[in-house]
């Protein structure tokens, strides 16, 4: 239905198998729902052609941690990382969705802002960024946006405790264990 | 009336306990129980709770309740109802303070009695922390019945006087003095009274 | 007051030696509330003005200059910037609000949010999937069974048991979600009129909120936040009389819809207090992400119960209500309209409710009936694996979104094939839509700030999470 020409989905050679290319970044499929895998450089890149392509709405922009998981399962030549900043957008026209996880080291957690693409995702890269830590270059207000402004620490990072504080009179002896 | 220095000593306006000033006393808590304005301290589930409780079928207005005060000023009683999260702490304080005497506490919900199924860095584990409280209501969110039951509890108390003399006694509930912490240092911890 | 202003205040107190004063004043300024404020206009540069108002439109700097800004008055350069929130009666929660004024227009406005941060996807880590709902539902807590639906469904896409969800459970889960649709819109209603004056509305609204909230009292035990609609299914059957309850409320409702046509639509007042307030235009919603009847009321009609249906949306009969100019009364008479809309909706799946199972009848996922649990040994154990250990769920993400009373709500979920969620992200509609408040205010009165805020129905519980 759309005049736009449908871009090229490069299949696997018989010889060499290769992950499905969407814009030059490869393709996965995730319970029936399509995920881009690019990288952090070639990441504005390929959001700007999805843009182009009628996926005119951010949905949802936020990160996972996998400090705990490193080896969770990604297409040949994606290589994990600690962070994964995961955009989800959403084509009005189509009626579709598209997903993209970008990985994003933990010695260098900054990435390019999609603030420029889709203003609307101001307040959800502020989220990123005040639980996980990660920084948007060019963000135009990088702060705190949940916790106070003076909160030390990232809250959704693996390594960041709950903070139970221990109740008095539990019968759950393995979190008292814990907690000795 | 004078001012009340000590409601149990000094009788009222000064004048020492008779058999008139008793009556006068008796006469003053009896309004204030019976017209205690809510300051409008709704936060989170429970507040939708306690604007139903001040909806038509449940109506706190036969209690005398149903104007919420917007200012802290003009209220009496502040229902903390919903979750504090640890932004919102320094607020809660701040109008609580601007709150006139006297004035009473009902903690409204298991998060607000004590951070309820939310045990983690974000809810403060009970407004007690900040707030004097005077009655708990629980539940998740309690249901209007409950919040009257509290409510009508509290009035209670107040018609008899015992809250005000307990304070007078204890130096507590009111008579709370926060000592600011430095950042960095240990806390202090903040000892409520004895009962 | 300004940050000048107060410290200047503050050395004022000093001199004087009046310590209280000036250790609140320390603390408000040295706390969290001062530093997340709003510069003047006069401090920021141009770049960030114009990021403000042409970068949602995607204009150069030359079209946004001729987009007509607000000619600031010479004689009065100075602009004024005020705190609301965050515990006023009109914020729907939480919610705190700078705006810079020039007299009574709003120059800019700057949402601060973050006062009901519960930690919610937080503790969504250590929760299995089974106690997940209840974690879920009190996010959107005017919505919750929506909530819960949107979680479930996400549990299930990962489970791979999203096709086999029984029929009736299906259907009860639409007749809930429409039914918490009618409530949520009816609160809308409740509020929406007190915030602009109707204040008889508030009691109005409640009194049909609580007909329905009877109705869901009966079915899931509770008023609020149910934890009904569970991965797997829902967790119990409807009760016996459930249709003549449905139908009292379906007869009930459209004559209080009427009088509420009455006593608000045609009124006057009511629309000047509304109509051409808080605009804003099609590319302005799509670009900032907002969805629901925001997105709608700027004439474009974009529903997922049509446009992307889940459950059996696709097989009813309803129609998606649109408006024309984008404006507060445009988004007030399609939520009125959607009331009527579920209604019809309602009705329908009254015609058509199946019997059946109301749970999935998959051992690692449903718990067995209590009776069983007396008989078999194999039962009890199930019992005790799923309500302690929870069930296992495979590793992958899934995102799952559905049409919320308020927009898209989606829920992201990771999985490392554990029994509690690795990540669990709920996208939550009235957390983007907050965006357009400052689009929205620019330009319009002070007094319309609360129209505004009203019309775009925040619910901060959703919002900070």
């Amino acid at each position: 239905m759309s005049d736009t020409a449908e871009p090229e989905v490069v299949a696997p050679s018989p010889t060499m198998p290769e992950p499905l290319m969407l814009h030059g970044v490869p393709l996965s499929d995730s319970r029936g729902q399509r995920v881009l895998h690019p990288t952090r450089s070639g990441y504005l890149e390929l959001v700007r052609s999805l843009l182009d392509e009628s996926f005119t709405m951010c949905a949802d922009l936020t990160a996972v941690d996998y400090l705990t998981f490193p080896g969770r399962s990604l297409p040949e030549g994606v290589s994990p990382e600690r962070f994964e900043v995961v955009v989800n957008l959403l084509s009005i026209e189509r009626r579709e969705r598209i997903r993209i996880r970008v990985q994003v080291p933990a010695d260098d957690p900054v990435i390019a802002t999609l603030f420029d693409l889709y203003p609307g995702s101001e307040a959800m890269e502020r989220e990123v960024f005040d639980m996980f830590g990660i920084s948007f270059t060019d963000h135009p207000d990088l702060t705190r946006i949940l916790m106070p402004e003076d909160w030390e620490g990232h809250p959704l990072r693996k390594d960041y405790d709950q903070g139970r504080i221990p109740v008095q009179f539990s019968t759950d002896f393995a979190a008292k264990e814990r907690a000795q | 009336m004078g001012l009340v220095n000590d409601v149990q000593n000094d009788g009222f306006g000064g004048i020492p306990h008779n058999a008139i000033t008793a009556k006068l006393e008796d006469l003053v808590n009896w309004a204030r129980a019976r017209s205690s304005w809510p300051a409008s301290f709704g936060l989170a589930c429970c507040a939708i709770e306690m604007m139903a409780t001040g909806g038509a079928h449940y109506d706190i207005s036969r209690f005398g309740m149903e104007v919420f005060r917007a200012s802290p000023r003009q209220a009496d009683i502040m229902i903390v109802a919903g979750r504090v999260s640890q932004k919102m702490a320094p607020v809660l304080r701040q109008v609580y303070d601007q709150m006139m005497e006297p004035k009473w506490v009902i903690s409204m919900g298991v998060c607000a009695s004590s951070g309820g199924m939310f045990n983690n860095y974000a809810i403060v584990q009970g407004v007690d922390q900040i707030v004097p409280v005077d009655v708990y209501a629980p539940g998740c969110p309690p249901t209007p019945e409950t919040l009257i039951h509290a409510i009508e509890t509290l009035h209670a108390k107040i018609e008899s006087g015992e809250l005000l003399k307990r304070r007078a006694v204890t130096g507590a509930g009111a008579g709370l003095h926060v000592t600011e912490i430095e950042r960095g240092a240990q806390p202090i911890p903040v000892i409520l009274g004895s009962r | 007051m300004t940050d000048r202003a107060v410290e200047e205040r503050a050395v004022e107190e000093r001199a004087v030696g009046s310590t209280a004063a000036h250790d609140i004043l320390s603390t408000i300024r040295e706390g969290n509330e001062a530093e997340q404020g709003l510069k003047p206009r006069s401090e920021l540069t141009a770049r960030e003005l114009l990021r403000e108002v042409g970068a949602v439109l995607r204009l150069s700097e030359a079209d946004a200059a001729k987009l007509g800004d607000i000619p600031l008055d010479p004689a009065d350069d100075q602009t004024m910037i005020i705190n609301m929130g965050p515990q006023h009666p009109s914020t729907h929660g939480v919610l705190r609000l700078m705006l810079e004024l020039q007299g009574e227009t709003v120059l800019r406005c700057k949402p601060i949010i973050g006062y009901l941060h519960t930690g919610m996807e937080k503790q969504g880590e250590n929760l299995t999937y089974m106690q997940g709902g209840t974690n879920v539902t009190r996010m959107d807590y005017l919505s919750p069974l929506n909530n819960e639906l949107v979680f479930s469904m996400a549990t299930e896409k990962l489970l791979g048991i999203d096709g086999d969800i029984p029929e009736r459970a299906v259907w009860m889960r639409m007749l809930l979600s429409e039914l918490n649709r009618m409530s949520s819109h009816l609160l809308f209603m409740a509020t929406n009129g007190m915030d602009l004056g109707a204040v008889g509305m508030m009691i109005y609204g409640w009194r049909e909120r609580e007909q329905v909230l009877r109705f869901f009292q009966k079915v899931t035990g509770l008023r609020m936040n149910h934890n009904f609609i569970r991965p797997g299914g829902v967790a119990a059957d409807l009760p016996a009389g459930w249709r003549d309850d449905v139908l009292y409320l379906l007869e009930m409702i459209p004559p209080r819809l009427e009088e509420y046509d009455t006593l608000m639509t045609g009124q006057p007042i009511w629309r000047d207090r509304l109509q051409g307030v808080g605009v804003i235009t099609q590319a302005e919603a799509i670009a900032l992400g907002a969805t629901g009847p925001i997105l709608r009321s700027t004439g474009l009609a974009w529903d997922l119960r049509r446009d992307q249906p889940y459950l059996h949306y696709d097989e009813m009969d309803f129609d998606v209500v649109v408006g024309t100019y984008g404006d507060a009364f445009d988004r007030y008479a399609i939520r009125l309209n959607e009331i009527r809309e579920s209604i019809r909706i309602v009705h329908q799946i009254l015609d058509r409710m199946p019997g059946g199972d109301y749970r999935i009848q998959d051992k690692k996922v449903t718990p067995p009936p209590r009776a069983r649990i007396d008989e078999s040994m194999e039962a009890l154990i199930h019992h005790f694996k799923i309500f302690t250990e929870g069930f296992k769920v495979p590793e992958g993400e899934v995102y799952v979104a559905i049409e919320s009373p308020r927009g898209e709500i989606g829920c992201y979920i990771a999985s490392d094939g554990s029994a509690t969620p690795y990540r669990l992200h709920v996208r939550a509609p009235s957390f983007v839509n907050i965006q357009c408040l400052p689009h929205m205010m620019r330009g319009g009165l002070v007094a319309d700030a609360v129209a505004v805020i009203s019309s775009v129905d925040p619910v901060l519980g959703e919002v900070d999470r």
